[in-house]
């Protein structure tokens, strides 16, 4: 097994996405180094779900190539892209939940498919997964439609990290939570990528997560990514929708909440 | 990186002492537990320190060969020289799984089959109640437009009008011509031997006039336009569509059910009608071809011995059938919560129904009518 210890473990280079005479991307280049949670912010419709479907592969793009852990998986083999499909997780706007399914057997679906273990194992560890991801025991066998949906999210957590991955997708993981809910995400995230040793791809327009959960932002406006920095930093860019955005009402909220934050730590 | 060794170490102390290396993962995990199997004894104490890689599912595989899942918490003591990552790991998976004791699932399956037994029972009486009410409040709303306190959609009507009659003509004509065909087929092959090949033509006309026309074609809507509502109306509710119509201070009986009741009401017997039709020169075609009646003779015929009221007979059914398929196909579709195989579960209800229900009906009628003489 090749393991790559490179510090990028996915390169986005020339990327363009089109969908009949609107172009979404074009020539958009991305690193995302191993380790750490990167977000991508941009307006509604600035195309950021477009880029996470481009790179995991759902989205055929029109141009560019994608490197995700050193493979590029449009000319690789279907095995090849098999076995890194198997090192990444993603967990989809309402969770994507299979509603025949209940939360338990969500989780063991990519266990049953991918490796055989034994059945109580199997059990074990999607118990574990739904404890990690700070769901209540007795969610286990409830349906997704039984669930709120901030649980629903968490489920879908649970079950991108059914296999153990080393990169964790996640469409806009706060959005339509309560604030609570959204912070308790927030630190979720957190606590799961130090703890499992995840590199995590994030979609948000939440400015909140962002400063609290984020080591790097990645912005994209004008079909490509403009800049990409620390969240303290890139609130300093001088990109007009930048401007607009963090030192509107609602950012700057957010980064003052930041600075307490770290003051009174 | 290779899968996880195992090596037995023997302290002095007298402990047995496990040795893992290589990479312990959910990747390598069905190799890992064959090695496991292989173990003969229990260790007492995980050395990991030429352990490359682990993750959750790792960690946890080594904590039950330590211990029961109740006793995970205490288990991590006895894991020595783990790099300090793979010791908090190890120890947010012991709290974490061991955290919980297992909820109490299922019980015996005699215990299941009965309780679904029992629930299957009382929900026929109380689904039987459930369409009974519904019946009503339709007749309710009903009674409101036609003296003039709710509006009828006519936009709506009309645009149901095509798709559940217009739209099934082709298919409703073809399926009449050859169930006709196949009925003076076989009726001639019968009648034959007595020298009645004639006869055919009563068979074929009354047949159609009375029953067929009309079951046949409230079958096929029921399958067609009864399930298109069922799943309209049910991603609608799934999707909270319903509560916004409520929201709005509309009526969804109004404004969903009426319209697709009034058209199948005016289109049913119209479709019942060409049916008859079709099943009819089905019989002709068969007849001129291969029974030697030939067209003219098979109306004249017709003319003389098949009664006019007899299509009536058949059309005074349709409305009723359009009434119980329409109810039915609009109910389940309100009675969807949620998922998407809820949707599934109640469309496929609602054929299932409808057709049950039209095929009672024709029967009572059937009785009736011989009650009346007619």
């Amino acid at each position: 097994m090749n393991v790559t210890v490179d510090a990028t473990v996915i390169s986005v280079r020339g990327l363009s996405n089109r969908f009949g005479a609107q172009v979404v991307h074009e020539g958009l280049d991305l690193d995302v180094r191993r380790g750490e949670v990167l977000a991508v912010i941009g307006g509604s419709g600035a195309g950021k779900s477009v880029l996470l479907r481009s790179i995991i592969g759902l989205q055929e793009p029109a141009a560019g190539t994608v490197h995700v852990l050193g493979t590029d998986l449009r000319s690789a083999e279907s095995s090849v892209r098999a076995s890194i499909e198997r090192r990444w997780g993603v967990m989809f706007q309402d969770g994507a939940l299979f509603s025949s399914l209940t939360v338990l057997e969500n989780i063991k679906v990519p266990m049953i498919e991918q490796h055989k273990l034994p059945v109580d194992l199997m059990d074990e560890l999607a118990r574990l997964k739904i404890a990690l991801v700070g769901l209540p025991a007795d969610a286990a066998y409830k349906l997704p439609s039984q669930l709120s949906g901030g649980m629903r999210k968490r489920a879908g957590i649970a079950r991108a990290l059914a296999l153990d991955p080393e990169i964790l997708f996640l469409d806009e993981p706060t959005s339509g939570l309560d604030p609570l809910g959204a912070a308790g995400f927030d630190e979720l995230i957190v606590t799961l990528k130090r703890s499992l040793d995840l590199t995590v791809f994030l979609v948000t327009h939440d400015l909140d997560s962002i400063f609290t959960c984020c080591d790097r932002v990645a912005v994209l406006v004008d079909r490509h990514v403009v800049a990409v920095d620390t969240p303290a930093r890139i609130s300093e860019h001088p990109h007009p929708w930048i401007q607009a955005c963090f030192l509107g009402p609602r950012g700057r909220s957010a980064e003052r909440a930041l600075t307490l934050r770290t003051q009174e730590a | 990186m290779t899968t996880a060794q195992l090596d037995w170490r023997e302290p002095d102390n007298g402990d047995a002492v496990l040795a893992v290396r290589g990479a312990c993962t959910m990747q390598h995990l069905p190799d890992l537990l064959t090695r496991i199997e292989a173990l003969r004894r229990v260790p007492s104490m995980l050395d990991l320190s030429d352990l490359d890689a682990l993750d959750s599912a790792g960690a946890l595989v080594l904590l039950r060969l330590l211990d029961r899942p109740q006793h995970y918490r205490n288990a991590t003591v006895r894991i020595a020289h783990a790099r300090p990552e793979h010791q908090a790991l190890i120890e947010l998976v012991a709290e974490r799984a061991g955290a919980d004791p297992l909820p109490v699932q299922a019980r015996s399956s005699w215990h299941n089959w009965m309780v679904q037994f029992g629930e299957a029972t009382s929900g026929i009486a109380a689904h039987a109640w459930e369409l009974a009410g519904f019946f009503g409040t339709v007749n309710h709303c009903f009674w409101s437009i036609l003296t003039g306190r709710r509006k009828l959609r006519m936009t709506s009507v009309v645009h149901h009008m095509e798709r559940t009659g217009l739209d099934a003509v082709p298919i409703v004509s073809l399926l009449c011509f050859l169930v006709g065909a196949v009925v003076a087929f076989l009726s001639a092959t019968a009648l034959r031997d007595f020298g009645a090949s004639i006869l055919t033509v009563e068979i074929v006309s009354v047949s159609f006039l009375r029953e067929f026309g009309v079951l046949l074609s409230a079958i096929l809507v029921a399958g067609r336009s009864g399930s298109a509502f069922t799943a309209e109306i049910g991603s609608m509710r799934s999707r909270e569509e319903i509560d916004a119509i409520k929201a709005l201070a509309l009526d969804p009986i109004e404004l969903l059910v009426i319209p697709r009741l009034v058209a199948l009401l005016i289109m049913l017997p119209v479709l019942a009608f060409i049916a008859m039709l079709s099943g009819i020169i089905g019989g002709v075609l068969v007849g001129a071809m291969a029974l030697d009646i030939s067209p003219t003779m098979f109306l004249v015929r017709m003319q003389d011995t098949t009664e006019l009221y007899y299509l009536w007979l058949g059309l005074l059914k349709a409305p009723v059938f359009a009434f119980l398929i329409a109810c039915i196909g609009c109910l389940e579709g309100l009675k969807v919560s949620g998922s998407a195989e809820s949707v599934g579960r109640h469309t496929t209800s609602s054929v299932v129904q409808s057709i049950f229900l039209v095929i009672v009906f024709d029967a009572l009628f059937a009785v009736l009518y011989m009650k009346l003489d007619l």
